[in-house]
């Protein structure tokens, strides 16, 4: 009597999993699209300005210029049309961010957490003096050390981010060393980096594409907020941290300046992590 | 003495801490391009002046021997000179501090109080559609961060239902009587309520906006631990004690439970604050997030150095609390 229902609920979690899972992949893939092709598809020039077309309201609201769908901002830019080369910058940002920042954070954490000893001591110690820095005020002092530029924004987050990376890989690293295949690749005679890297990463593997996954999301909030502050890159590029910016300072005569890009924004960062946590339910059993 | 000897590694450690904190920012800052002594100065400024300003505000030194002399200033409570206000940096930082104090705090209640519920509410309705549903929001909840929820609570009470003040700390036309920067709860004291509501309408989204997250992580490590607990045997037996479903819970199963959710909002609470910065920026809020960014745009080095390290004792205060109170609170180890 019991097996029937709780088989039922479990397939009923597994497949709500599937769904979120393929709409945030849905979502992502048409943001990809949409920013791969933005300079093709995009119907207006993102920086044109035309003083005229001033916070024109979206198409379906009375006032509307036909050809501008989502509206103009109060330079008379096509809301849409920045919004699509803005995605351009957040992905952009996800990717290289994301990617970096794992890369240095979990190949520290691994060495931390297998090899132990001073290796361990230091980089320990060096995760409690960034975690007691205030995040987002070390990366808009970054971006003012640096200069605002891609460049700048993607070692900030690097630069931030990495314990994220190493101290969740650093614990797991330890859990596994001190399993017993572990200790019997090293009796079979493999060496410390063979082990490391053939024995303990694979096991980890998993856990560091969630924490990429969830990380990618993480970079495109940071963007948004650092273009928010007015420190991100230079201002006439369209950035959906900068839109949103702007929309703040005219939230109440024209919202659709706000709106759009908070929807896409809400909507790729949401993706991002049902993504992650997906992807956490299928692979990854230490961190479910 | 296990409790002594636990104390002073902790506190050792975080000095270690702190100090890293300290070296750090006092270098990246210097690394700033842009002189603020020339930005202080009007256009017309010969070099002259410049060298001059700069002797003033020891900024012609070597860069080790300025490290040491602002280190040697900090442990006599001295942080230096703002650039932009050339007031002392200790009493406009201490200014702002209760602001954002307050803000935490507000949002940390609401965390606690939004995440409880939900959590009483989820465990007593568990295997329903109820508990589905509580688990969907704290699963959105959880997954975007405070600087979103900002805007779109901004969007909802602020714009398309105005019921909340969108910028500031307090309405600026009022007259304010306090003696202390910790209006709201001067407020109270001086039972000056129309100034409360004030004070509350001004800093009720920004609070929220910090609380969503946070809640939802209470929300949902306080269900988890309340749905293991109610099948523990001397749950069962308040139960065939005939005790309803609300008794046992509230009652019996919620104290035991409390314990692993009161450590991670302690660590958590760290990161409220750290988001305190953006979302007092955004709001407008006069704290000291909002003096950071400031501060930074405008070069001001030792404003933002007095800043960063003002929140970097606040965190490992807080961790530092957290742990002995878990040490404190949890039998197994209070007596191993």
């Amino acid at each position: 009597m019991l097996d029937a229902r709780v088989l039922d609920g479990r397939s009923m979690v597994r497949r709500r999993v599937g769904v979120r899972l393929w709409l945030s992949a849905l979502w992502l893939g048409v943001l990809c699209l949409g920013a791969l092709l933005a300079p093709w598809i995009a119907p207006h020039d993102p920086l044109a300005q035309d003083l005229f077309l001033g916070r024109m309201p979206p198409i379906w609201v009375a006032g509307a210029e036909p050809g501008y769908w989502l509206g103009t901002d109060s330079l008379g830019r096509d809301v849409l049309s920045r919004l699509l080369h803005g995605a351009r910058v957040a992905l952009l940002v996800a990717l290289a961010a994301g990617s970096i920042t794992c890369l240095i954070g979990a190949t520290l954490g691994l060495l931390a957490g297998f090899l132990r000893g001073w290796v361990d001591l230091v980089i320990s110690r060096l995760i409690d003096i960034w975690m007691a820095f205030p995040p987002i005020l070390f990366s808009i002092l970054l971006i003012a050390v640096l200069g605002p530029s891609l460049t700048s924004i993607i070692i900030a987050i690097v630069v931030i981010d990495w314990t994220r990376f190493a101290r969740v890989v650093r614990a797991e690293a330890m859990a596994q060393g001190a399993m017993d295949y572990v200790a019997s690749a090293r009796v079979a005679g493999r060496g410390r980096v063979g082990t490391m890297l053939r024995e303990i990463l694979p096991n980890v593997l998993p856990t560091i594409v969630v924490l990429l996954t969830l990380e990618m999301g993480i970079a495109v909030i940071v963007e948004a907020i650092l273009s928010f502050v007015n420190l991100s890159i230079s201002t006439d590029d369209p950035t959906w941290g900068g839109m949103i910016s702007e929309g703040r300072t005219s939230i109440h005569q024209a919202w659709w300046v706000l709106v759009f890009p908070l929807i896409a924004l809400f909507l790729t960062v949401l993706a991002f992590s049902q993504l992650g946590e997906g992807l956490k339910d299928r692979f990854d059993p230490v961190l479910r | 003495m296990p409790f002594l000897r636990i104390l002073l590694l902790r506190l050792l450690t975080t000095l270690v801490t702190l100090a890293g904190v300290a070296v750090i920012v006092f270098f990246v800052i210097r690394v700033v391009p842009g002189n603020p002594i020339a930005m202080m100065l009007p256009p017309g400024a010969t070099d002259e002046d410049i060298a001059r300003l700069s002797a003033l505000y020891g900024l012609d030194k070597p860069l080790i021997t300025q490290f040491g002399i602002w280190l040697s200033g900090v442990m006599q409570g001295d942080f230096g000179t703002s650039i932009t206000t050339r007031q002392p940096v200790l009493g406009l930082v201490l200014g702002r501090l209760p602001a954002t104090l307050e803000l935490a705090i507000m949002a940390l209640v609401m965390a606690v109080l939004i995440g409880g519920a939900a959590a009483l509410i989820g465990t007593r309705g568990r295997g329903t559609r109820t508990e589905g549903a509580i688990d969907v929001v704290n699963g959105m909840a959880l997954s975007v961060p405070d600087f979103l929820w900002g805007l779109v609570l901004m969007l909802v009470f602020g714009v398309l239902f105005p019921v909340f003040h969108i910028s500031g700390r307090v309405t600026p036309s009022l007259d304010l009587p306090f003696t202390t920067n910790f209006y709201l709860f001067e407020s109270l004291i001086r039972l000056r309520f129309d100034l409360w509501a004030d004070l509350v309408a001004h800093m009720f989204m920004p609070a929220l906006a910090l609380a969503i997250p946070l809640a939802a992580i209470i929300g949902q490590l306080l269900k988890q631990s309340l749905k293991e607990t109610m099948n523990l045997d001397y749950v069962t037996l308040a139960r065939t004690k005939g005790y309803g479903e609300t008794h046992v819970i509230m009652h019996e199963a919620l104290r035991n439970a409390v314990l692993p959710t009161l450590t991670l909002v302690g660590v958590q609470f760290t990161f409220l604050i750290g988001g305190t910065v953006i979302i007092e920026r955004l709001f407008s809020y006069e704290g000291l997030g909002n003096m950071a960014i400031d501060a930074v745009i405008n070069r001001d080095l030792p404003l933002i150095q007095g800043i960063v390290i003002l929140f970097a004792v606040i965190f490992t205060a807080v961790n530092l609390i957290v742990d002995l109170l878990y040490t404190v609170l949890n039998p197994r180890l209070r007596h191993a």
